[in-house]
């Protein structure tokens, strides 16, 4: 191992000796992958996709990206995978998101922590809504919260991620944040991806979704639900600016699921650098904004040493907050 | 008449030489795909989405591409389910029970075109399904709360009886085995791990495949090492091919059984959280019930393949009614389509039909050019396909070996489903050997979680209260005829096999 990095520095010191402008987005991957940790239709492997296929379109790589599924343990078996075996790969990026951050934060990767691998950029955040039928009688986040915190019985919380997951933090963070004292208290039902979740919202079996804003966006055109409130610091831009935030209704609550890449630990600090550009260039570019508006991403403008920080913040955040409900010890 | 000027337009948009082209090519690869087992129509997809982006098709092509590929997985699944009783995909596993012993009898071109006549049928019917009823169907799909999804699996568990087997409690035992081995992975309702012993690949449980291709594919290859050693008898078995197209009589009787199982295969579509398998279960168990009067379902009924087949196809298309008009993947594949909708800047939901018009009509125009390219080119390619039963087992066995490892592997490339795979492939063996049927293994493991989770949410839901499985009209109904079709069988069965019995008696008196 120790040899393949001295040869990768030398090489790199090589290049960079070699070209005038020795500049870090020179390194171009020559078969650029992107890892989806999950089954294919998921929002890690849109990440890739989209990424991958927007990288082309702005001419930042010159091929394709190639996008691996590889699923299992909710991203663990790729992040296993990614540092056991691909650590020194320069080529590699891997979608990643809160999830992520919430299950290294769990340690539901059995004996990985966040700091094995490189942060590289998050290309915009999802944020978390709480949403009712639109025939429901509940209209503001307070009405929904007054009834839970007086019977946590008569409400039943839909989401697509399992009990622990973030679409149920979202929920325990917001009641947390107004006063609920015993959170556990809280009934949430784990569906099968949002989508299913919001589909037992219409049918009437519960009574308010968690997830996140691009899982209710075709419904709330449609006006089938109501968003009660965004769990965002300002209210979003554009068409989502009628969504009343949590905090303008006195609940300080913010949930961001972000979508970003992390690259193999011992990734040459010139590839690094050159994706952390690379992915920066396709942030700015306009086929970006139009996508992130289309799916109703908001923007996260991060990379390199920021990114990393961010998500170790969001690590000590998540570990505070499932210590608290005690879903860890 | 609104409903056929947009067809209309549709089929404008997709009757280009470039779109016709690609849902050749589609349909082609998508055949060979399914056929193949561990790749199925969701792989197939998968894989072929970076094909579209990097030809640089717009919206309507690129779906083309992909749904020809979905419809021809699910038409190809069948191809190995017959010659070698070994399902292409999850479907297709029922089509092995009638499919396997007709290509041993003789009839494996007939059963190749019966089947590939009612997958026409089912994704033809599914196909009018979705556009005439596609917005009022969604109702349906509204119906099903977690409480209807539990009665509708326990419904299917409940006819499971004597479907594989005639041994009752091996089926029981088997379908046990297959609940149990769902149990696996990080519980979705309380996010503790179950049975993973620390081993991150068992978190998401045991997929499906995985546990298909070892069952049946690497089973088979065992059997066939432990019986054939050596070339003593393996040319001792005489092979016929017999007739390629099905009789007259044949595709009559099996016509009513066809347009039934479309139907129930649509509706087991429609539902998100029902799908392709349950739809070609449901569709062989009831049609066993209902037409199997002399007991000749599972030894090669020629019913007993136009059933599942009609159904699983019509399911695909019923899985698309969620996926445009609710956004709700309705099954593996659809998931993979609507993540390549996302990618397109196509938000399906409520609005897509009103906002998007010519992009669901050029896709459903898409469905009816891919349906009949399937079958123009199925029907041709019968008499290739059978070949493969010529092929001694000596050199057959170790290609579907090493299909199966390939397969596996290139799902999730990881070497830890190939060892499952192999586990599989051992108590697959031992099973059979056993005399236990391995159909419902598998959908004990297919459905176990659903059904698991559907049983957890409707309790949690009313606060620990049981009658919440009861509470509505429609899980009353689904009860009924669970309860029904368990104890029917049971009741009627004996008094009918002792008139049989009484019958033979006084036949074999006769004669003699």
């Amino acid at each position: 191992m120790a040899f393949k990095i001295s040869r990768a520095f030398l090489a790199a010191a090589f290049l960079g000796a070699s070209a005038f402008t020795a500049s870090a987005a020179d390194y171009k991957p020559e078969n650029p992958e992107c890892i989806a940790p999950a089954n294919p239709g998921g929002g890690w492997d849109f990440t890739c996709r989209q990424v991958g296929k927007s990288l082309q379109d702005l001419g930042l790589i010159d091929t394709t990206m190639q996008v691996v599924n590889l699923a299992g343990g909710g991203g663990g078996v790729a992040y296993a995978a990614v540092i056991n075996k691909r650590n020194d790969d320069n080529d590699l990026i891997v979608a990643a998101s809160s999830a992520t951050a919430t299950r290294l934060a769990q340690g539901a990767f059995p004996g990985n922590t966040m700091d094995q691998v490189r942060w590289l950029a998050a290309v915009g955040a999802d944020y978390g809504v709480i949403a009712v039928a639109a025939d429901s009688p509940v209209n503001t986040l307070t009405e929904l919260l007054d009834q839970i915190k007086n019977d946590p019985t008569s409400v039943s919380v839909a989401g697509g991620s399992a009990v622990g997951g973030w679409d149920h933090l979202k929920v325990l963070i917001a009641a947390n944040a107004y006063g609920i004292e015993d959170v556990r208290k809280v009934k949430y039902i784990a569906f099968d991806g949002g989508g299913e979740a919001v589909t037992q919202l219409l049918a009437g079996s519960v009574q308010a979704f968690t997830g996140d804003i691009s899982e209710a966006k075709g419904f709330v055109d449609s006006g089938d639900i109501k968003v009660i409130a965004v769990l965002s610091p300002d209210r979003l831009p554009g068409e989502f600016s009628k969504f009343p935030t949590a905090k303008e209704q006195g609940v300080d609550a913010v949930g961001a699921n972000w979508r970003g890449f992390y690259a193999p630990g011992n990734m040459s600090d010139d590839a690094y650098e050159a994706w952390v550009s690379k992915i920066g260039e396709l942030y700015a570019s306009d086929q970006w904004k139009e996508t992130m508006a289309a799916n109703g991403l908001a923007p996260l403008d991060l990379q390199g040493a920021e990114f990393q920080e961010f998500v170790s913040n969001s690590v000590a955040q998540i570990q505070s907050i499932s210590r608290e409900i005690g879903i860890i010890k | 008449m609104e409903t056929l000027n947009s067809l209309a337009d549709g089929f404008v948009i997709a009757l280009t030489w470039q779109n016709l082209l690609l849902a050749l090519l589609g349909c082609f690869l998508g055949t060979i795909m399914g056929a193949l087992p561990g790749l199925g129509p969701s792989n197939g997809v998968a894989i072929l989405i970076p094909l579209a982006f990097t030809l640089g098709l717009g919206a309507t092509p690129s779906l083309i591409l992909l749904t020809s590929v979905y419809y021809g997985a699910m038409y190809g699944g069948r191809i190995s389910s017959i010659l070698l009783n070994i399902p292409g995909d999850e479907p297709a596993m029922m089509t092995c029970l009638d499919g396997y012993p007709m290509a041993q009898q003789g009839r494996a071109g007939e059963a190749l075109s019966l089947s590939g006549i009612a997958s026409f049928v089912g994704a033809f019917i599914a196909t009018w399904g979705l556009i005439l009823l596609a917005p009022q169907l969604v109702k349906i799909a509204l119906l099903f709360g977690p409480a209807e999804y539990f009665a509708l699996f326990t419904l299917a568990f409940a006819t499971l009886g004597g479907v594989a087997s005639t041994n009752q409690a091996k089926t029981a035992f088997a379908a046990a085995i297959g609940i149990g081995l769902a149990m696996v992975g990080v519980d979705t309702q309380t996010g503790v791990p179950r049975f993973t012993f620390g081993e991150v690949h068992l978190y998401d449980g045991i997929d499906f495949l995985v546990a298909i291709v070892g069952l049946f594919a690497l089973s088979e290859v065992f059997i066939f090492l432990e019986n054939k050693h050596g070339s003593s008898d393996a040319a001792g078995k005489k092979v016929v091919i017999g007739r390629l197209m099905p009789s007259w009589a044949v595709l009559k009787q099996c016509t009513p059984t066809m347009l039934r199982t479309s139907f129930l295969g649509f509706l087991a579509g429609v539902l998100p959280g029902a799908g392709a398998s349950l739809g070609s279960f449901i569709s062989y168990s009831m049609e066993k019930r209902l037409v199997d009067k002399e007991g000749t379902f599972g030894k090669g009924d020629p019913r007993g393949v136009a059933a599942p087949e009609a159904g699983n196809n019509a399911a695909a298309g019923g899985a698309l009614v969620p996926m445009l008009a609710l956004g709700v993947p309705g099954s593996g594949t659809t998931a993979v389509l609507l993540a390549v909708l996302l990618s397109l800047n196509i938000t399906p939901g409520p609005l897509l039909f009103s906002q998007q018009p010519d992009v669901v009509w050029g896709l459903i125009a898409a469905l009816f050019i891919a349906n009949f390219m399937l079958l123009a080119l199925n029907i041709p390619m019968i008499g290739i396909f059978t070949r493969v039963l010529l092929v001694p087992p000596r050199i057959l066995m170790p290609i579907v070996a090493m299909v199966s490892f390939v397969g596996i592997y290139g799902i999730s490339g990881s070497s830890f489903d190939l060892q499952v795979m192999i586990a599989f492939g051992v108590a697959g063996w031992v099973l059979r050997k056993l005399d236990v049927p391995l159909v419902p293994v598998i959908l004990g493991t297919l459905l176990g979680n659903a059904m698991e989770n559907n049983l957890r949410r409707a309790i949690t839901i009313d606060n620990g209260d049981w009658f919440a499985l009861i509470d509505s009209p429609l899980s009353l109904t689904l009860w009924a005829i669970a309860i029904t079709g368990f104890l029917l069988p049971i009741i009627i069965g004996k008094v009918f096999k002792r008139r049989m019995k009484m019958s033979r008696d006084q036949e074999s008196s006769t004669t003699d």
